[in-house]
């Protein structure tokens, strides 16, 4: 007996055709598309993160590469200069920087005066907040490396004092200027009249890049260049060992290892140290070679090796896949022509390897050249990073800072104008691991061979 | 330096045994390769490679025993007086050996004659001062006995410096003749320098059991160093963190609860942002997504996962923090004193973890095989339906692993709370108050502490070793659950 025969008394049935939507089929659909949309909104979200993270770092950091500058001719007086007036190098040597500030401020006056600016500021004392301190420097230093300008009146281009720069660059607002003791509204009204006439004038400041710290009182003359070869010589030793260990390590685990329980053992241990905090590292760093080894604090060779260790997984990592990737019939063909296993695996397996550790070993130089965190253990911060390493030697083992943790330095420090200094330095460290990436996925793309 | 000139000459005596060790080979063949056993370079690297191995092996040997034996037999001879109140002898060592550097660089500097400095009898007094006119870095006032400590510390550090110059030349030397010796036409010399690569891969993969071993060793020693001074059950159970810097010991309140609880309440707020992200993007990107909008989404995310923490930790300080303030803060709704709080650092961590999550739940989710969904679709379940119902109950295993793992970076995460949580240890559920973790006071507690005597620079160690069982426990815990479900489906 089938269903159909049946008198149906009861139940109606259903009416419609398929075409037509009941509820709970518009409920379900409904739940489909909503869930359709949880998934883009989640990535949305991931997407609007990373634009307004790369639009923080742009917006804040940007202005770091540009400068205020104030232009002004300085008559280098003899009298006070070179008083026995027999240019004797010596004897300018002994003018000390608090001898050129008068000078300085003196020709700042004289600038304000000649732009026709009206202001209560008369005496060249007052000038001081205009011009940074490390102004009188550069000065000595001209007149020490030409001792014949003196007695001459030459133009100098300094660097404006932080709060006028920031004033420029909308940092510093006037109606915050009663807390500040740094800078007068009169003052900012001096800069305001000497813009037209270029005396004051924002341009591209290259010391932000190439320069050297400055102490906390002179962030318009904090440069990143110091700490930046801080880094490449910590990535040197990161490259010269951790290659070399970590591809010997991989050829060992992927080509020779019989399987037993030290090959095992060492198979638990590169996977757990790949997850173990990067302080941990730190603190093995401070323990191992500071404390019972006594190399040097804060010496890139320190950062480097603890660097290294943390490398190391990832580079072992990357390399044993690439080994992997290279068909057995590679290594079966060399073993037929008499190869021995080591020199298949030398001449043949690892040459044709080599693309895919490469691109590893960028990708983990990269990571390498990011972290901050065990750096900060081994004492690479908390100075100012300000001379640049004489040799090799002196670059391994005198102490130095590195880019993440000159940044980090900057973001400590109180005065705002540090900030817009470690977002600029942040563009720049972003701009080497951009650059980095990029050349690992070239080479991913122009030599990656598919067996 | 010395050093290096060594290691110079140890080379030159590698490199003229290569070119010696190649001709006598080819020599005892009569010039004719064919009736050699290896080829003629196996034959000079062999020469090499014994001449290099147990000379370099022997001075880092030496490098590392020496300064522990000089260690031990100057120790013995500084007097129990010397020791004062609140110091130890590690404390007294690093002077000797401050004094001692002193001394050599003012010998160098011709300050000191090198007669004066090795005089037993010399007057310390006027040693200190002639240290300090040159330059030297030399505290306070050094005691006759310190002097007479460092001045055997010099002689001893100088003679083991010579020996070892002498002795690892010999080394070489010997083991280069020897080798030299060995090559004739039928040695097999290939398979003897094989197996010394051989070795020097194993050395190599041993390098990560040496980290390993290091770091256990160098948190445990100073762990224990720490719990003689302070009370285990004080560290982990009391309530309080108050280390104090002025009255170096006895005072200090050194209670990790409150670190923990920062920790976590961090580590939980970051989790609630990246989780439900992470995972929603995870299965659009997998179920939904065409090939084009995955290629151009998933990198994108990826993006967040390459840039360095320091920029996350510089973003919650200088932009969330203030965000949050602008909302919560004094002028809104009044619950959040300054930009750093957990909520801050929680935040920011989020995002860090976002592509974390999407990456290891969107490898998961393509493990889970077609077969499943295609049965739950014949059945007449819509894409969610089938997603909710069967794909994630499956995969849920290696989700949870992926989450535990994301876990276990987010309590090992540094940078970010350092800038972005602020430094009051507190045992509070506000979000938007300050607190802090055990990672941050690891960096507070060791950043410019040379010396490592008192219990305010040592529970670091302990902070230290507590981390690493954790995420240790977390990531072999995640990895377990990961191998236990892939064993379901391959």
């Amino acid at each position: 007996m089938t269903d159909a025969s049946l008198p149906n008394a009861g139940a109606t049935p259903k009416s419609g055709s398929l075409h037509e939507i009941d509820a709970r089929t518009k409920k379900r659909n409904a739940a489909e598309k909503r869930f359709r949309v949880y998934g883009v909104a989640a990535i949305a979200t991931g997407i609007i993160f990373l634009i307004v993270l790369l639009f923080a770092i742009l917006t804040n950091g940007l202005g770091a590469f540009h400068q205020t500058f104030i232009s002004v001719p300085v008559y280098l007086d003899e009298a006070k200069l070179d008083k026995k007036g027999n240019r004797n190098i010596d004897d300018i040597k002994k003018v000390s920087t608090f001898g050129y500030n008068p000078l300085i401020q003196k020709a700042v006056l004289k600038a304000v005066e000649d732009a026709g600016i009206e202001t209560p500021l008369t005496k060249s004392k007052n000038m001081k907040a205009l011009v940074s301190a490390s102004a009188a420097a550069q000065v000595r230093q001209a007149v020490i490396d030409n001792p014949a300008l003196i007695g001459q009146t030459v133009e100098f281009r300094f660097l404006a004092s932080s709060r006028v720069d920031g004033y420029l660059k909308g940092r510093v607002h006037r109606e915050h200027l009663a807390r500040d003791k740094n800078i007068d509204a009169e003052h900012l009204d001096i800069v305001d009249g000497l813009l037209p006439s270029g005396v004051v004038k924002k341009s591209f400041n290259p010391a932000f890049i190439f320069g050297a710290d400055a102490s906390e009182s002179r962030a318009e003359q904090a440069g990143i260049g110091v700490s930046m070869i801080g880094s490449l010589f910590m990535m040197l030793v990161v490259l010269f060992l951790a290659l070399p260990i970590g591809v010997a390590a991989s050829i060992y685990l992927e080509e020779f290892a019989p399987k037993n329980r030290w090959t095992d053992l060492i198979e638990v241990n590169i996977s757990n140290l790949a997850a173990v905090p990067s302080i941990v590292f730190g603190i093995l760093g401070l323990a191992v070679f500071i404390q019972f080894m006594h190399l040097p604090q804060s010496a890139p060779l320190v950062g480097g090796l603890v660097l290294t260790l943390m490398t190391l997984p990832t580079i072992i990592i990357s390399t044993r896949a690439s080994l992997k990737a290279v068909p057995p019939s590679i290594r079966d063909a060399a073993l037929g022509v008499g190869a021995s296993k080591m020199q298949s695996v030398f001449h043949h397996v690892l040459p044709l390897a080599a693309p895919g550790i490469l691109t590893g070993t960028i990708i983990g130089l990269a990571q390498a050249l990011g972290e901050t965190a065990p750096l900060l253990l081994i004492g690479m911060v908390g100075y100012i990073a300000s001379n640049p390493p004489g040799g090799v030697v002196e670059g391994l083992m005198s102490p130095n800072s590195a880019m993440p943790a000159q940044i980090y330095e900057w973001a400590k420090r109180a005065d705002p104008a540090y900030y817009e200094r470690a977002w600029g330095g942040i563009i720049i460290l972003l701009i080497f691991l951009i650059s980095m990436n990029t050349l690992a996925v070239l080479l991913r793309r122009r030599f990656e061979r598919r067996w | 330096m010395p050093l290096l000139w060594l290691c110079a000459s140890v080379l030159a005596i590698a490199v003229v045994g290569f070119v010696f060790g190649r001709q006598r080979a080819l020599s005892t063949a009569g010039g004719d390769i064919r009736s050699l056993h290896s080829l003629p370079n196996y034959y000079g690297w062999n020469v090499f490679m014994k001449a290099t191995v147990p000379a370099f092996g022997l001075i880092v040997v030496w490098l590392i025993a020496q300064p522990l034996i000089l260690q031990n037999s100057i120790a013995g001879m500084i007097p129990e007086s010397e020791i004062k109140e609140g110091s130890n002898i590690g404390l007294v060592m690093a002077e000797v050996h401050r004094t001692a550097t002193g001394l050599e660089n003012a010998v160098a500097a011709g300050v000191i004659s090198p007669a004066l400095a090795t005089d037993a009898n010399a007057d310390s007094a006027a040693v200190t001062a002639m240290l300090k006119e040159s330059g030297q870095v030399v505290t306070s006032e050094i005691s006759q006995s310190l002097l007479n400590a460092a001045q055997a510390f010099r002689a001893m550090n100088a003679k083991g410096n010579l020996w070892m110059t002498v002795l690892g030349l010999v080394v070489a030397l010997a083991a280069g003749v020897f080798a030299a010796i060995q090559c004739t036409k039928d040695y097999k010399a290939r398979n003897a320098v094989e197996r010394g690569i051989l070795m020097l891969l194993i050395a190599a993969a041993s390098v990560a059991i040496l980290t390993t071993i290091g770091i256990v060793l160098s948190l445990v020693f100073n762990t224990i160093e720490f719990f003689r001074l302070y009370p285990a059950l004080d560290f982990f159970f009391s309530p309080e963190w108050a280390p104090s810097f002025s009255g170096r010991g006895g005072s200090s309140k050194l209670g990790i609860l409150p670190l923990l609880w920062g920790t976590l309440y961090i580590s939980i707020i970051a989790l609630v942002v990246a989780v439900p992200i992470g995972l929603f993007a995870a299965i659009y990107l997998s179920e939904y997504a065409t090939p084009r909008i995955r290629g151009i989404a998933k990198p994108m995310l990826e993006i967040l996962a390459g840039i360095p923490t320091i920029v996350y930790g510089l973003f919650a300080l200088l932009t969330i923090g203030p965000m949050l303030v602008s909302v919560f803060g004094q002028d809104g709704l009044g619950w959040m004193g300054g930009g750093r709080a957990v909520m801050t650092a929680g935040i920011a961590m989020g995002i860090m973890l976002i592509p974390f999550v999407s990456s290891l739940s969107d490898d998961i989710i393509n493990a889970v095989p077609q077969a499943m969904r295609d049965g739950s679709y014949g059945l007449g379940a819509t894409q969610s339906e089938t997603i909710k119902q069967v794909v994630i109950p499956a995969a849920l295993p290696g989700i949870v692993g992926a989450v535990l793992l994301a876990a276990s970076r987010a309590i090992g995460e540094t940078m970010i709370v350092v800038m972005g949580a602020g430094a009051a240890a507190r045992l509070s559920l506000n979000p938007f108050e300050a607190m802090t973790t055990v990672t941050a006071k690891i960096v507070s507690q060791l950043t410019g502490d040379s010396d490592f005597a008192s219990p305010e620079a040592l529970v670091a160690f302990a902070l230290g070793i507590t981390l690493f069982v954790l995420t240790l426990a977390l990531n072999v815990l995640a990895l377990f659950i990961v191998r236990k479900y892939r064993e379901q489906y391959e």
